[in-house]
């Protein structure tokens, strides 16, 4: 396999372009979407890339039918993947759900910018946390990852393909305008240095009776191919093991809907992903994600230097959330800090983890520009004067 | 060694253009971290134009310019807007002839290379659109950020082909001017 760009070696490129190139390498052969400010790159690059890898790319009418063409591209058998941002996310909630429900493995990528609606279409914002967690109406759970630097987007783009193999489920890659615009270091490893996952698929005809059963007893069912000699019925109804809809009957809805969560919830130990700095003898603790992680960074040397005992949990995925982990982190500190992009989202999750073990504060920043480390640092002093 | 290079000017100046061919040369061929980020106006031709490269050896937590360290002001805007954040003692290299309004005062905080780099270019390459990688060599001569080996392999990668030589005299006349300012003969 030759590909398009170079592996094996370090380039200078955008997070957008970071992210296609590592689709591509983690076996994504079919992109569909629609082109939007600031995630256009990406469907760019995928333009460019696709065809030289024997893959797909195509624009839909919309963002709607961008991810109704990924589920049926996946059902198909191929890893598959839409990228968007802000208006165009809000249009993809309901076959995101979609795609929940009929357990269906996609990346779904948000290069958030400021919004409501058409909002700041070339600026950055976090606001689209609680968006990518529970936008989609129902009872659910999915995975959401939120890389940092260039580099992470790459190496995010190609675990977010193997969360959604392994557990058969949309990924959401969450990142924002700065990451999705910035260029930076970026090495591609070789195709034999990755580990790439696949879809468990039916190996007999009886496994196949059951797409929607959990046949070996690890949550997550095998996934017929479309096409591959089995009979299969796909519905966003409620659906017993077989697939058949089952729309009234309690103990089906239930049954379905707690084994989709239970196989990302009780995964949580597996998906989970964050990094930790000077924290063990932190007293304040900055919590952060994405690109405002790297000024919280930032914030937490400085304020080291002052003699300021300042520690930061970098979230790399916020939803499974480990409210565990904060808790006792929450435990051995006096304040902590979640600095954001917004008005306070993932600030909730983390007060609810806390659970009252430790005061609380948002660190809110909203307009398009990401917040430099001096205004956390001269927040927190003022805080403590 | 963290090192912030603002460059500020118009658009059609190739201003991004430069800020991506540095990174790239530090990232890719010096082994650095670097990151590279822009801003400009809506307009593709004349709005103001903005682009910021950190370079460091070691990862880079925030990815902007605090205080930049050298500073590339192409407009009599970028220059008013951005010579007030140029760290002091930073190297500051100014458009001569699109920045009439001076200010000598803030100036004696920095060293200071103004040159008439437009019409330099035009005289090399008889093109004035080489300013940007003309004044990448200069600034690569007078500040050794990168190496004058990885700036020419960067410009090299980055170019639309054909223009390759045209693009390479104007590097070298760039590290000629440098060369010359630093002996103080120019």
């Amino acid at each position: 396999m030759r590909y398009p760009f170079p592996v094996g070696a370090a380039d200078f490129i955008q997070g957008d372009e970071a992210i296609a190139r590592a689709a591509i390498l983690a076996g994504c052969r079919f992109y569909a979407g629609y082109p939007i400010t600031p995630a256009s790159e990406i469907f760019e690059a995928m333009s460019l890339y696709m065809p030289l890898v024997d893959g797909v790319s195509i624009q839909m009418e919309d963002e709607i039918g961008s991810i109704a063409a990924v589920i049926g591209a996946s059902w198909a058998g191929a890893k598959a993947m839409t990228a968007t941002s802000g208006p165009g996310f809000s249009l993809m909630m309901e076959n995101l759900g979609y795609a929940v429900m009929t357990e269906t493995p996609l990346v779904l990528v948000n290069v958030q910018r400021s919004g409501p609606s058409t909002g700041q279409p070339t600026l950055a914002a976090q606001g689209d946390v609680m968006q990518a967690i529970w936008g989609t109406h129902g009872d659910h759970s999915l995975i959401v990852l939120t890389p940092a630097t260039v580099q992470e987007a790459f190496d995010m783009t190609i675990r977010a393909f193997n969360l959604a193999e392994k557990y058969r489920t949309p990924v959401i890659l969450l990142t924002d305008a700065e990451v999705g615009h910035m260029r930076e270091r970026v090495y591609a490893p070789n195709p034999d240095e990755l580990e790439l996952v696949y879809r468990k698929l039916p190996v007999n005809e009886e496994e196949a009776k059951y797409p929607f059963g959990d046949v070996h007893g690890d949550l997550v069912p095998p996934m017929p191919i479309f096409g591959k000699g089995y009979r299969t019925y796909v519905t966003g109804l409620t659906h017993d093991e077989r697939g058949r809809p089952k729309t009234v009957e309690a103990e089906v809805h239930e049954k379905l809907i707690k084994r989709i969560v239970a196989k990302i919830e009780n995964n949580k130990k597996d998906i989970v992903d964050y990094e930790t700095y000077e924290l063990d003898d932190a007293e304040i603790v900055l919590i952060s994600f994405g690109i405002v992680a790297r000024s919280a960074m930032r914030a937490v040397k400085e304020l080291r230097k002052e003699g300021i005992k300042a520690g930061l949990l970098k979230l790399n995925v916020v939803w499974p959330f480990d409210f565990e982990l904060i808790e006792k982190i929450a435990e051995n500190a006096e304040r902590m800090y979640v600095a954001e992009m917004n008005l306070g989202q993932l600030y909730h999750l983390v007060k609810e983890g806390a659970n009252g073990k430790a005061e609380v504060g948002l660190i809110s920043r909203i307009g398009g520009e990401v917040h430099t480390p001096g205004e956390i640092v001269e927040r927190i002093k003022n805080d403590l004067r | 060694m963290r090192k912030e290079v603002l460059i500020g000017g118009f658009g059609g100046q190739g201003v991004i253009l430069a800020s991506v061919i540095l990174g790239r040369a530090a990232a890719v061929y010096e082994g650095l971290h670097a990151v590279q980020t822009q801003a400009y106006g809506p307009e593709s031709r004349g709005g103001a134009s903005r682009a910021e490269v950190v370079i460091s050896d070691e990862p880079i937590d925030y990815p902007k310019a605090l205080a930049p360290d050298y500073a590339i002001l192409l407009s009599q805007q970028a220059y008013e807007k951005y010579l007030p954040l140029v760290k002091k003692g930073g190297f500051v290299i100014v458009e001569k002839d699109l920045v009439p309004n001076r200010n000598k005062e803030l100036e004696k905080n920095f060293k200071v290379f103004a040159v008439p780099l437009t019409e330099i270019a035009e005289e090399t390459t008889g093109l004035s659109l080489t300013m940007n990688i003309l004044t990448l060599g200069l600034l690569v001569k007078l500040t050794g950020i990168v190496s004058e080996g990885s700036i020419e392999k960067a410009v090299l990668d980055s170019v639309p082909k054909g223009t390759e030589n045209i693009n390479l005299r104007a590097l070298k006349k760039g590290f000629e001017l440098g060369e010359k300012l630093l002996k103080g003969e120019i």
